[in-house]
């Protein structure tokens, strides 16, 4: 098998708050190959983007607490290097695109002036003839807002983020994120914030560069549609846990986790009546005191006796496949 | 930013004008009698009625606050009493102290409260952060003459570092009046001696002068920092690879600036108030000096003349940081 561009291990992390420990990550096992991408989808709370966020070492500590894992890029444990290091990865190795556009750029500087200071701290790290000045930095950026479509890059860069629309905004962020030409895109609900329309030709954007750059994607979000349309492999995260994980089609079509059927089940379609939708009963547990046993106990309903007590273990019932539930690990009697 | 400019100076001459009227009413119309009041305490009758006729105190209202608005455009602040001169050459003569004074000590509190507003914030909760919030607790708290006294005793009379109070030491002769300010005259005639001496006798009032605005400037300014440091868009800059002195020094401070500039435009005009018990406990021979003298000797045009001048700074002070304001927020322009 090809080795992993990036790899979660095994990744704990608690929340300190005044109500006690919020226990956020329970375990968590992701893997992303190079030239792939990979969804994660849940739903709000699950812990997706907390799962992402310190791949960039961006969680603030404390609240947040590493309790176990490692996040290994290209063999480098990422929650363990150095500040230098980090802010070497972040940018040219590893880029990070976010939910909100209208809350992401800096109000009081234009487009460019963001946009140049991105290019230039990114390539701190390049033997000093290979740098950009100022004025081609500045260049660099007007190309970078021109291959996100943006119209008149230009003018467009002298902008204030105030001067421009939601869509505008996010392809800025866009065009920001992969100035420092980096290996891999985390786009944490790139879409979530924007108008339908607006979120389809985000989508497509996506999909364009990731093809053009040879990128390699995560991409969060809570619409399984996205992940279809964008993604070879996807997680299914629920309360702090990959509770299923494999090939988009695979686990698009024959879902093992009731959780993901679940799920599944909750996508409107335009031809079915309305009837045929169900939602999932019941809420997320309380990660203060979180359950002893599997954490979709509560609401699962293909629950057996032992999912109270016992968490389950990660099964494989097929190669490529994982499913975090007892009702697999009894087929292969290894519980 | 010359619309804002121009729709800024109409307000500002608007407020002027009414800054105007109050003084007028105070001077004119309230009870009392204005010419028994401009002629001083010890004036016979006879004076009285001269001057109430010469000045036009027996005209009707209206009449009188055009004299009055009119005068005061060429000039006319009236005549002091206790130093019998123009009280227009007077404060001519007495506002230079005072700005200098002022100036020097708002210089002070923002170089100052600026960076440790944001290495409090930074280092929040730490045992630098604790000490620097007692020491903004104290400067809110500790009224300004009493501080003034205490930096006297210890450091003036106890220690011996600084001179009691003047600008200059008794003997000296000030430098060639360029400015009127002697810190930047003395510089531009090379006179280093004098800058020194300057110096030397203007830091103590100053400190107290600055004091309780600089606690509210690291205030204002830790707290704005610490809301900026939580913004998305520091987070993204940080997923951009900024470095972290980078994001505090410009993404974040640019940011947190804004509400302290505020502040410092009103702080800067409330110094002209606590001008006037420093330059009393200090003999600094200011407008604040100047008008703690009239006011005590019954002096009556030199204190409104003051007002005014104090107000009308205030106001200019205000407009300054309007405009620097629209300068570095992109977002005011818009609206205006």
């Amino acid at each position: 098998m090809e080795k992993p561009l990036l790899e979660i291990r095994d990744y704990r992390l608690n929340f300190n708050t005044f109500d006690g420990v919020y226990h956020a990550l329970d375990g968590v096992n992701l893997s992303v190959v190079a030239g792939q991408s990979l969804g994660i989808v849940g739903e709000t709370g699950c812990g997706k983007s907390v799962t992402v966020r310190n791949v960039l070492g961006l969680l603030p500590s404390p609240p947040a607490d590493v309790i176990s894992g490692e996040i290994l890029y290209r063999g480098k444990d990422l929650l363990r290097v150095d500040q230098k290091e980090m802010q070497r990865i972040r940018g040219s190795e590893i880029a990070m695109i976010f939910q909100d556009p209208m809350t992401y750029l800096n109000p009081v500087f234009s487009i460019g002036t963001q946009m140049v200071d991105a290019i230039m701290a990114q390539q701190k790290s390049l033997p000093r003839e290979q740098r950009k000045n100022k004025r081609e930095a500045r260049q660099h950026a007007i190309a970078m807002l021109e291959k996100v479509h943006l119209p008149n890059p230009e003018k467009q860069i002298d902008r204030y983020p105030h001067e421009l629309s939601g869509g505008m905004r996010q392809r800025v962020l866009i065009a920001m994120a992969l100035s420092g030409a980096p290996k891999l895109l985390i786009a944490d609900e790139p879409t979530t914030a924007l108008d339908v329309t607006i979120q389809a030709q985000i989508l497509d954007l996506i999909a364009e560069l990731v093809e053009d750059m040879g990128l390699s994607v995560i991409l969060i979000t809570h619409d399984l549609g996205v992940v279809a349309k964008i993604c070879d492999r996807v997680a299914v995260m629920y309360a702090g846990q990959v509770v299923e994980y494999g090939s988009v089609d695979d686990v698009f079509t024959r879902p093992r986790h009731p959780y993901t059927e679940g799920l599944l089940r909750s996508i409107p379609h335009p031809g079915r009546p309305p009837e045929s939708l169900s939602g999932i009963p019941g809420f997320l547990p309380n990660l203060l005191s979180p359950p002893k046993g599997c954490r979709f106990f509560e609401r699962c309903p293909k629950a057996l006796e032992k999912c109270r007590e016992t968490p389950p273990r990660i099964s494989r019932p097929e190669k490529g496949a994982e499913a975090l539930c007892h009702l697999y690990s009894e087929e292969r009697g290894d519980a | 930013m010359l619309s804002m400019f121009l729709k800024r100076s109409v307000l500002m001459l608007g407020m002027l004008l009414g800054l105007l009227v109050i003084t007028f009413l105070i001077s004119h119309v309230t009870p009392g009698d204005p010419a028994a009041l401009a002629a001083g305490p010890d004036a016979t009758t006879e004076m009285i009625e001269q001057i109430r006729t010469e000045r036009g105190f027996d005209k009707p209202v209206i009449q009188q606050f055009f004299l009055y608005a009119f005068g005061i455009l060429q000039g006319d602040f009236g005549t002091s009493i206790h130093t019998t001169h123009e009280v227009f050459d007077d404060i001519v003569a007495f506002f230079p102290a005072t700005f200098e004074l002022v100036v020097f000590s708002i210089l002070i509190a923002i170089l100052l409260g600026i960076p440790l507003g944001v290495i409090s914030a930074v280092t929040q909760n730490s045992w630098i952060d604790n000490v620097i919030r007692i020491v903004c607790s104290s400067g809110v708290g500790l009224p300004m003459f009493w501080l003034g006294l205490m930096l006297q005793l210890y450091f003036g009379l106890q220690l011996g570092w600084f001179p009691l109070g003047g600008r200059l030491d008794l003997m000296t002769d000030p430098p060639m009046t360029i400015t009127g300010l002697y810190l930047i005259d003395a510089l531009l005639t090379l006179n280093f001696p004098v800058f020194l001496e300057a110096l030397h006798h203007i830091i103590l009032p100053a400190v107290a002068l600055c004091f309780p605005a600089l606690a509210s400037i690291i205030r204002v300014n830790r707290a704005e920092m610490l809301e900026t440091l939580t913004q998305d868009y520091i987070v993204n800059a940080r997923a951009q690879g900024i470095s972290v002195l980078r994001i505090i020094g410009l993404y974040a401070l640019k940011n947190s600036i804004l509400p302290t500039l505020a502040l410092i435009g009103l702080r800067f005009g409330w110094m002209l108030g606590g001008t006037v018990l420093v330059e009393s406990v200090f003999d600094w021979p200011g407008i604040g000096l100047y008008t703690v003298q009239a006011a005590t000797a019954s002096d009556f045009e030199p204190v409104m003349a003051a007002t005014l001048v104090l107000g009308a700074w205030f106001m200019f002070a205000n407009f300054l940081i309007d405009l620097l304001y629209g300068w570095m927020d992109p977002r005011v322009l818009k609206k205006g």
